[in-house]
Order: C-alpha cells, then structure tokens, then sequence
C-alpha cells in the first residue's frame, strides 16, 4: 500500500513492487496524460515531476514513491486555464501529435525555475526528449519565449 | 517490457542495507537509470531489489585530504559535484537533464558500463570507491575496480557507499565524441596533469576505462598504438583507434 | 476553382491549433489511453529469435496453468482460424499474422499469451516452450527470392543512351530506415460470438485497402469487421499502415478465448516487427549530352520488402512510378523492378514511400554528371527542368504534374541559400584543406496516390484479367444540429498533422462562422463513417482530397441553407434559425428538400486512370516541388558532418494554413536529416537485429539538428478544389540526397551511401 500525493490530491493505493511508477499513474489513477514511448529511459515521454524533479516515470517502481508529492501534465493548468508555457507551445505551434508533449512540459518546467536557461541551454535539455514530428525547433522557441530568452 | 517479479526491500541504514545485500539474489536500486531498462527488458531478473534511495546520511559531499568524498545518493545533476574540475567537465556529457536528476555518481561506477564518462574519470584522477558489506568497510582503487564491460572487482554482496576523487593540485581536459548529445561516447579521453605529473586515460573503446603511458612527443599516437579497440555497431576499430589518436592529443593540448 | 484566398477567408491564415488544448493538458484520447470494452484482458506476443527457422514444438502448458493468464493463442491456431493476408504480388509463403511451421524474421509472432495485466502475459511468455531449427537466412537482397520482376521502358532510353556524350552510371543504395512514431502500435479487439462481428480499436492510419485485407484473412465479410480509430494518434509517418496484421492476430485471440484482448506494442517490438521503409539498391544509368542534356535514365533496381511482400507492397516500388522522370524533361525512361524477399521484418509505408530511394538515385547522378561535364550541379538541374510553360506536364511513365514553376523555385533557393558566396567559400576553404561541400537536390513531391498504381506490378494481360483499381476519393460530413451546432466528421486519422483545424478553416468560410464553432470527429468508424477504399492518412493526400471533401460537403449545406433562405424570402435568417426551421420545422422546407441539415460528400481527385496497356500511370493526383541546398563542412580526423545551412524552398500550391505547412516541413526535414546523418536499421550476419532500442536506433535529438531556411512559392493545382497540393513528404526525399551530395562533394568522392555517420565518412575519407 502506497500513499503519495499527485497533482495536489492525495492517493492511497496497492501497488506490487514491480509496477512501473508510468503505469500506475496512467492505469491505477488513470492519469493517462502521462506517456509511454520507450520504458528504457531514453524518449522522455514519461517524465513527470517527483518532489519537484523532473524523473523518468518508467524508470521509477511505483512503490518508491511512496509519501512523495507528483506533478504531472494534468496538473500544469492553473485555476483550468493553460500555463503561460503551455499557452507558448500553442502559439509556436510546437505540438503536433501531441505525444512527447506532457515529458518536454514537465521538464521544462524544472528548468525554467532556474535561472533563465539560453537556447543552447534548453536544446541541451531537449536532448534527453524525443520527438519524431516538430522538428524540435518550435519547442525551442516555446521554451525561450517563456524564458525570455 | 515488464520486469519479472521481485521483492522489494527499502532499508533506512546502511547495516540494514548490507544485511538485506548479504541474501541471494539481491540488488541495489539507486538511480535506476540504468537498472531499471535492464528490468524493463529482463536481461536481469534479480530476486530482490535493495532499495537504498532512503538509507540515511548517503547524499554528503565533502573535501577532504585533497579530494572530493561522494555519498551513494548523490545524484549527477547534484551542483556540489561540480567543484572538481574534471567532473564540471564530463557530467554534461553524462546522460541527459533529466537522466542526471535521478542517476548517482557511485551507482555510475558500480554500473561500470565501459562507455561511461564516470569510471575512466575516477580512474584518470586516481579515485576510489568505499564499498560496504557485513564484512564490514574496504577502500578499492580506481585501478582495482574495472575490469571489463559491467563487470567490476565489488562482491556481490557489496554496497558502495562513497566514491572519492582526488583533485588538489590537478588540472584536467576531457574530451568525447559521440554520434548525438548525450550518448554513451564513441570515444573517450582525458588527460590530467600535476606539477610534471601527467596522466592518459582512455575510455569507451575497450572492455574497461584504461590508463595509458604515453611518449609526449606523440601523444596521440603513441595512445593509439596502445589500445586494442573492440569496434561495435556505430564504430570499427580502426576508426576508435583513429578517436584515441584525435582526442588524447585534443586533451593534451588543452592542458598545455 | 477553389476558395478566394484572401484576408477575410480563414483558409490561407496560420491559426492556432484546434487540437493543442487538450494535448497540452494531458487530454488526448490515444489508443492505451481508451478503455473502449469492459472486461479486456491483456496480451503479450512470443516472437521467434531466428530469423529463419523451422518451428518444431510449440507447448504453452506451463503458461495456461500460470495463475491470471486466460489462455494461449498459438501460430497453428491463427492457421486454422484464418487465411493468409490477400498481396500485392503472388508469392511463393503466405502470410499469416502469427508464424506456423516457419518463422522468417526474428520478432515475427510465434504465440500470444492473454493474462489478467501485461506484466502477467509476460511472464507467461516465458513458461511456452518452443523448440526451434535454425535455418539459413537469406539477408542479401541481391540474392533474396524475386517474388515480382517486371520491366518498363518508355521512349528509346537504349538509342538515347548509345547516343549519348557522357553516361553516367552507379549504384544508388538506401538503407532500411523508419519513421519511428512515439507511440507504438495499440489494438483492443472484441469478437463477439453472437453475432460473428469483431469490433476493434486500433491506432491505424490507413489506406483503407487493408480494412479488406485484414477482413479476409479474418474470413468476415467486410460488414462484420468494424474497425475503428482512437481520438489521437502518436504520430505515424506510414508505419501505422501495418497495425492491421495485429488487429488480425488479437482478433483471433479474442476470438479462441472468448474474452476482449487489448495489446499495446512495446519499443523494443516496434523497432523489431512492426513495419519499416524498404532497403534499395539501385543501379542507375543517366545519359548526358556534352551540353548537360539529360537523355535518358535506366534504373534497375532491387527492392527489399522483408520476409513477406505484405500489402500494401510493392506499393513502396510503385508509387513514385509517375515521377521516374523526377523534375526532368526527360523522356526516356526505362526501370527494371525486382521485389526480393529477406529474412527482415516486412516493410510497408513510410514517410516519403519511395521518393527518398528514388531521387537519392537521379539527383545523385545528376551530380556526377555535373562532375564529369564540368557543369555547376545547380545549373545541370537548371538546364533540365521542367518548364513552367509545360504544365499540365505528362510524364513518360504516365505522371500528370498538374503546375509549378521549378526554375523560379531553384532561383529562389540559390538566393535565399546564397549559393554563390557559399561556392566562393568553398573555394576558400580548398585552398586551406578544409572539406567544405554544397549539394542540391530538386524534388517532385507527388501527392494523393491513384490506388490503381499497384496494379503496376501485374502486367497488362493480368490487369486486363482482373478487376482495374484506380482513383482517391475521400468522404466527409458535415451536419449542423437543430441547436446549431456544426459537426464535421472525415475519415483521414490525423496523427498531428492539425487536419482538424484546417477543416474548421474550411467550414467556417463555407457557412460564415469561425473555426471555434466547428467541433471536427476525425475518428473512423468502418460501420459508421463515410470512408473509401482509399481513406486514411498516406501519401499526403489531406491538403487535396480530404480537404476537398470537407470543402464539397460545407458547400452542400451552405447552398441547402441559402435554398432555404430563398425559399422563405429572408436572406437574414441567422444558421442557428435556418437549422432550427430545417429540424423543428420541415413543413417550411421547399419541395423536395430533406430535413435536417447533413451532408455527405464524396470527392475523387480527377486523372488517376488505372494503368494503361502500356503501363503507364498517374500515380498521383499532385505534384509539388522542393529546392533544397546543404552546405556542409566534414572533419577531417574525425569524419563529422556538420551541417552549416540548409535552405528549402516548396511549392505546396495553396498553402490552407501555413503554420501547419512549416510544421510538416520541419517534421519532413528532421525525418530527412536522421535518414542523412544517423539512423538505420541493421541487422548482423545472423539476421539478429542489432538497432534494437532507442540506444542504438538513433533519432536524431534537438541539438542534433542543423537549422533549417524555409522559402515558400505557390502555384496552385488545377485538380483539386482548393488549389492545395499535399505536402509532408517531400523533405524526406530531398533532404539525405542534398546532404549526401554534399558531402561527397566536400569528400571529392562519387560514392557515398547513407547514414553519414562520423564512423562511415571517416573510412570513406581513408580510401
């Protein structure tokens, strides 16, 4: 039995010790924006935020988290309205299938609570994220708009 | 890609951890970067995982007689790491953003994958390790620990506990190369210097991280003529022995 | 024809996405994200690790008894319960979704387990003991079973080619590659025992041909075979075409074991057994006049599709039949095609579906020739386009290039590429040693495909024998609710190409809202939507036929709604009111008027003719055209590429929203640049897959990229309703040839293959 809090809610629930944490948050609390793309830690699709750092879901046992706070893509909207980097994605046009998208947000929002990261910077982080249909530069703009770099 | 089952066991100290080491079967989980995809795939299938991402008092880095001492716990992304010289220059090389935000130090070494920044840069530095068991504490060097791909000279049995790096009066120059930002290297050098003290190491092109004597005439080549390459899928042999060559004069240069 | 584009029109405006909302928040609708059926269980797929072996024993004892598995589906079960898969040319094996008595790549399907959860199956995966005799794979293609071989010429080529100055001749390969979506295959399948319908979900991107094709090795009708598409898909680029072998094999699980049977496709299995791009090897001879005329092309070519020709197949050979003639005025022509089985997985489509094996092989001859003829490569390609006062061009293998301006595109890339200085830079940089490169490459870019082009691998006494294939046509509906409320429903199965926005663009002009007010269901439901043989999201055929659907069914109901308003005498009447009337109201309808406000529309794109007796063909209805220059610089010691710049110039014809054209472009471009610079699939001697995970199958990653120069021009097509040509695919077939150009150009090398990783350009640079 597990107890951690995701998103501001608190969960209680059973988890044997080889559940993946990605398939716990998608199927046991049915928080599926969170996505599998590879479950080897490469693509970056399946990262979420765990007492504030930004982790590989697939790479982590559920039970490992375990009296941890989680923060995932569903949890980005504030008072129901898109984020101001969300709403950057949008208007960069920097989604398309929408499949690498809730990782790349997670992650970047880690890094844009330190200090504004240069574009370089930001590539260098989305070095550890795959994404097969943007071209990765959109995302980049995205990033540095809410930067303000 | 499911693991196969296994029981799960999070110690609070390290007595309890090496306790729970000293059974059949056991493995240690720190960052998991790299064990987890072998779960995942089920190229390993442990009968229980030590989890000892709880184990009190594993996160210190502190310096002392002349090198950097690293908790088990300390995570790659840990900014404290970044104050010997050699490691501010290999760890953004080490992974990826996030990757480092979980994975450790220690647990990179124990992994000992032969194409790792971190063991040629413990053995460049003339590091060590701290390894814990019920049979108590051992120090093992650098030079002692790697002995080929994911296989180092720790007991099975055995938790390192502290990695130690040695910096005074060092400086150093790291070079890779490899295919995309962040992978494992296609080739590894780094050249360190004290006083008249020089040191090669080379990694990423044999079984293990490896220190070399080099005529510092030549240094690249006479690098080159050292190493037997093992080639793989994205490099021959001919062409490491061709990286050697370029990076090792790279890093030499550097510290000229 | 076609929508005025202008300010006050919303197609032609680079919106906003329709679709980002709920994807950024995490509330997209993917295939593992849908529960569609209570009670699924899970599957696991047993695959071979040969690849070739003779299956001698199959037991899943131990499995079935292993606690929360459902049941075991075994290759002689699939055998029983099915017939092999309908292909494109006769062969010699059939093919079914698991393996039987031989298994012919290493990943094919030996068995399925069911269990409670995933993680289950796969244990039970490992209690079925097989017992396998290894056989001889076959991994050369030159030496694989030629299942199809068929050759065309068109002119004289053998004349032109004896009468030519100089003929170039070399051999072209391209690797094996694909597009790799993030998300991996998903299927839930449901046989219903009742009634002896399966219902399935399933991430598929079409054609819709395989619907038929996976309905009759399922022995159903196609009535009873319902097939129907997530929300949202995670990208596909072609690779999802192949889904359908799945949706069979879950299928026949569902139905041996009596329960739902959800699947979702691991990475290590995508990269292993889902589908690829073909590998080809191309034998090429273009004959030059001394003035850089080009004469002739002859190609010969051997296409690897993997252990099974599997449908679509040869399509990857055929679709670029029309374009054999690339942008050249060319008009001899002549292609031998040999399809050859090896012990791979089979392939099928894949982002660019031809085009890039194709023009690797002309626009790398072409800069040979420039070579030996000492031409700039630029003005070669200059003294050969063709015409913008030729269009509609017919090409000699049958092609209709329906408009553009090729000269005026080149220009544009020469200028916006600074083409010039950087051949002064080049010089520069020679005389300091320094490998510096410029490459080229100009590309038609064929869109929406005439389904009749696969009948190309038949000859014309076979054709003549059979039922003649041809056209594209799309469905679409568009119906307005008695509250006013504007649905639209087509049945392209976007996977982030943005069709729902441009749709609501289409729309919203036809019956004067916005897009906002347009709710877009792309998702296909066989038993519900309207669909054709050729729907789906391939061959780039959106921009025209999908669109051009929407566009016709907008237009049914904007005239309905206009003949209402007539009718009543009150050109005011609001859409909320006129749909009102046309619901609550029909007494008020003129004569003959239905109720309600729903329209169907069918569009077919015009001039795709099944092949004629001559096989010749126009294999699209489309045809844009790309201007790409690479500059590059190599490292001597090290054999990097960098890539300095890179500009591309397109020609989409009306571009229907521009932020999603530059989307694709890129998208086409990282595609392209990955096929260049860093991925392939390998296999060693063994026929064992070596590029099996994410760690060694490298996707190129954000710093990887160079930055990419984007020109646009319009010409518009006659052809299709809105002047829109399809596009996406076509920097997947300029960019590793512009590349590759230019770094043999940096090398001073004729022969150069791809991916031009450090490793590989090194031991080029050493020979």
């Amino acid at each position: 039995m597990i107890e951690l809090v995701v998103n501001g809610r608190s969960y209680r629930e059973q988890a044997e010790p080889r559940l993946l944490l990605s398939d716990f948050l998608r199927h046991t609390l049915g928080l599926t924006g969170t996505h599998v793309g590879c479950e080897h830690g490469v693509c970056g699709a399946c990262t979420v935020r765990v007492d504030g750092v930004a982790v590989r879901s697939c790479l982590l046992l559920a039970v490992q988290t375990d009296g941890c706070t989680i923060e995932t893509v569903e949890g980005l909207a504030v008072d129901g309205e898109l984020n101001a980097l969300q709403r950057a994605f949008r208007q960069c046009h920097a989604l398309q299938c929408g499949f690498c998208t809730p990782g790349i947000l997670m992650a970047a929002s880690q890094l844009l609570e330190g200090p504004p990261p240069s574009r370089a910077e930001i590539a260098d982080m989305l070095s550890g994220h795959l994404c097969r249909c943007t071209g990765y530069e959109p995302i980049v703009e995205a990033i540095a708009r809410v930067a303000g770099t | 890609m499911k693991p196969a089952a296994f029981e799960y066991e999070r110690p609070s100290s390290v007595d309890e951890a090496v306790a729970a080491l000293g059974r059949d079967g056991a493995k240690v989980l720190a960052g998991g970067q790299s064990l987890v995809p072998a779960l995942n795939m089920r190229v390993i299938r442990p009968e229980r995982l030590v989890d000892i991402n709880r184990v009190f008092d594993l996160d210190n880095v502190a310096e002392t007689d002349g090198a950097l001492a690293v908790g088990a716990l300390v995570r790659q992304a840990d900014p404290r790491l970044r104050r010997h010289p050699l490691l501010a220059q290999a760890l953004p090389h080490v992974g990826h953003y996030v990757t480092r935000n979980r994975g450790t130090a220690c647990g990179s070494l124990a992994h000992a994958d032969a194409a790792a920044e971190l063991p040629l840069c413990l053995l460049l530095c003339g590091g060590s390790v701290v390894a814990a068991s019920a049979r108590g504490r051992r120090e093992i060097a650098a030079s002692e620990l790697f002995v080929g791909p994911y296989t180092t000279t720790l007991e099975p049995d055995e938790l390192v506990v502290e990695s130690r790096w040695p910096l005074d009066g060092w400086t150093f120059a790291f070079e890779e190369l490899a295919q995309r930002h962040g992978d494992y290297a296609l080739c590894i050098a780094a050249a360190a210097r004290r006083g008249d003290e020089r040191r090669i190491a080379v990694g990423a092109v044999t079984p293990a991280p490896a220190l070399l004597d080099v005529d510092s005439e030549r240094p690249g080549e006479s690098a080159a003529e050292q190493v037997e390459p093992w080639g793989n899928l994205h490099a021959s042999s001919a062409y490491q022995r061709q990286l050697v060559h370029v990076l090792v004069d790279r890093a030499v240069a550097r510290l000229a | 024809m076609g929508v005025a584009v202008g300010e006050k029109t919303w197609v032609g405006r680079a919106i906003e996405r329709l679709e980002d909302e709920p994807l950024l928040r995490g509330e997209g609708r993917f295939m593992d994200d849908l529960d569609p059926v209570p009670n699924a269980r899970h599957a696991a797929i047993l695959r071979s690790p040969l690849a070739h072996a003779r299956i001698v024993r199959l037991d899943a004892s131990r499995a079935l008894g292993h606690p929360g598995v459902v049941g075991v589906l075994t290759g002689a079960d699939v055998v029983a319960m099915s017939r092999p898969f309908p292909v494109g040319v006769e062969d010699t094996r059939p093919y079914y979704a698991a393996a039987h008595e031989t298994a012919r790549y290493a990943g094919e399907p030996v068995a399925v387990a069911v269990a409670r959860d995933r993680y289950a199956a796969e244990d039970a995966l490992e209690l079925i003991d097989v017992e396998y005799e290894p056989l001889e794979p076959v991994l050369d293609a030159e030496h694989g079973e030629v299942v199809s071989d068929r050759s065309f010429s068109y002119g004289d080529p053998g004349g032109a080619v004896a009468a030519a100055d100089l003929v170039v001749s070399g051999r072209f390969p391209f690797p094996r590659w694909s597009g790799v979506p993030l998300e991996c295959y998903g299927v839930v399948a449901d046989w219903n025992g009742a009634t002896g319908v399966l219902t399935a979900w399933a991430n598929f991107q079409g054609p819709f041909t395989l619907h038929s094709v996976a309905a009759a090795a399922l022995r159903l009708p196609g009535a009873r075979f319902r097939l129907i598409t997530p929300p949202d898909s995670g990208g596909s680029f072609g690779i999802k075409a192949a889904v359908y072998v799945y949706v069979v094999l879950m299928g026949l699980a569902s139905r041996k074991l009596g329960v739902p049977v959800r699947w979702t496709e691991d990475r290590l299995e995508h990269l292993a057994a889902s589908s690829a791009s073909t590998a080809r090897i191309t034998d090429v001879e273009a004959a030059f006049a001394a003035d850089g005329e080009l004469l002739a092309l002859r190609y010969d070519v051997f296409e690897d599709v993997g252990a099974y020709a599997r449908a679509p197949e040869p399509a990857t050979l055929y679709r670029m039949h029309g374009s054999l003639s690339g942008a050249y005025r060319v008009r001899n022509v002549a292609a031998r095609n040999r399809v050859v089985l090896t012990n791979r997985c089979p392939t099928a489509l894949n982002r660019g579906f031809g085009g890039p094996q194709l023009y690797f092989a002309i626009e790398r001859a072409m800069d040979l020739a420039a070579g030996r003829l000492g031409l700039d490569p630029a003005d070669l390609r200059r003294r050969n386009l063709i015409g913008a006062d030729e269009f509609p061009y017919r090409t000699p293998s049958g092609g209709l290039y329906d408009s553009g301006d090729y000269e005026a595109c080149l220009d544009e890339a020469l200028e916006l590429s600074r083409y010039r200085e950087r051949r002064a830079e080049q010089a520069s940089a020679r005389a300091d040693g320094r490998l510096y490169g410029v490459g080229v490459a100009c590309v038609v870019e064929p869109s929406i495909s005439n389904m009749g082009y696969i009948t190309l691998a038949q000859t014309p006494d076979e054709r003549a024998a059979g039922l003649p294939k041809s056209g594209n046509a799309e469905g679409a509906t568009v119906a307005i609710s008695p509250l006013g409320g504007i649905t639209v429903r087509v049945a392209t199965t976007p996977q982030g190409q943005g069709h729902r926005t441009v749709c609501a663009q289409i729309v919203a002009d036809a019956l004067g809202v916005s897009p906002a007010d347009v709710e877009v269901v792309t998702e296909v439901d066989t038993s519900t939507s309207a669909w054709t043989v050729a729907s789906g999201n391939y061959s780039s055929r959106f921009s025209g036929v999908g669109a051009g659907a929407v566009y016709l069914a907008a237009q049914k109901v904007a005239a309905k709604m206009q003949a209402i308003r007539d009718h009543l005498g009150d050109d005011s009447l609001s859409l909320r009111r006129v749909a009102g009337i046309a619901h609550w109201n029909p007494d008020a309808l003129p004569p003959g008027v239905e109720p309600g406000l729903h329209e169907t529309a069918f569009y077919a794109a015009p001039n795709l003719a099944p092949p004629d007796d001559d096989d010749r063909v126009a294999s699209s209805a489309a045809h844009g055209f790309i201007c790409d220059v690479a500059v590059v610089e190599v490292e001597q010691d090290t054999g990097r590429v960098r890539v300095l710049d890179y500009t591309t110039v397109h020609d989409a014809g009306r571009l229907l929203n521009p932020a999603l054209v530059d989307g694709q472009v890129r998208g086409g471009f990282a595609h392209g640049a990955g096929a260049a610079l860093f991925e392939r699939i390998v296999y060693d001697d063994e026929g064992n897959l070596l590029t099996s995970s994410f760690m060694d199958y490298l996707c190129p990653t954000a710093p990887d990229l160079p930055p990419l120069r984007i020109g646009h021009r319009e010409t518009p097509s006659p052809f299709t309703p809105l002047g829109a040509k399809g596009l996406g695919e076509g920097n997947t077939m300029s960019v590793p040839v512009a590349i590759a150009n230019a770094v043999a150009d940096a090398l001073g090398v004729e022969e150069i293959d791809l991916p031009l990783t450090p490793g590989r350009v090194w031991e080029l640079l050493q020979r």
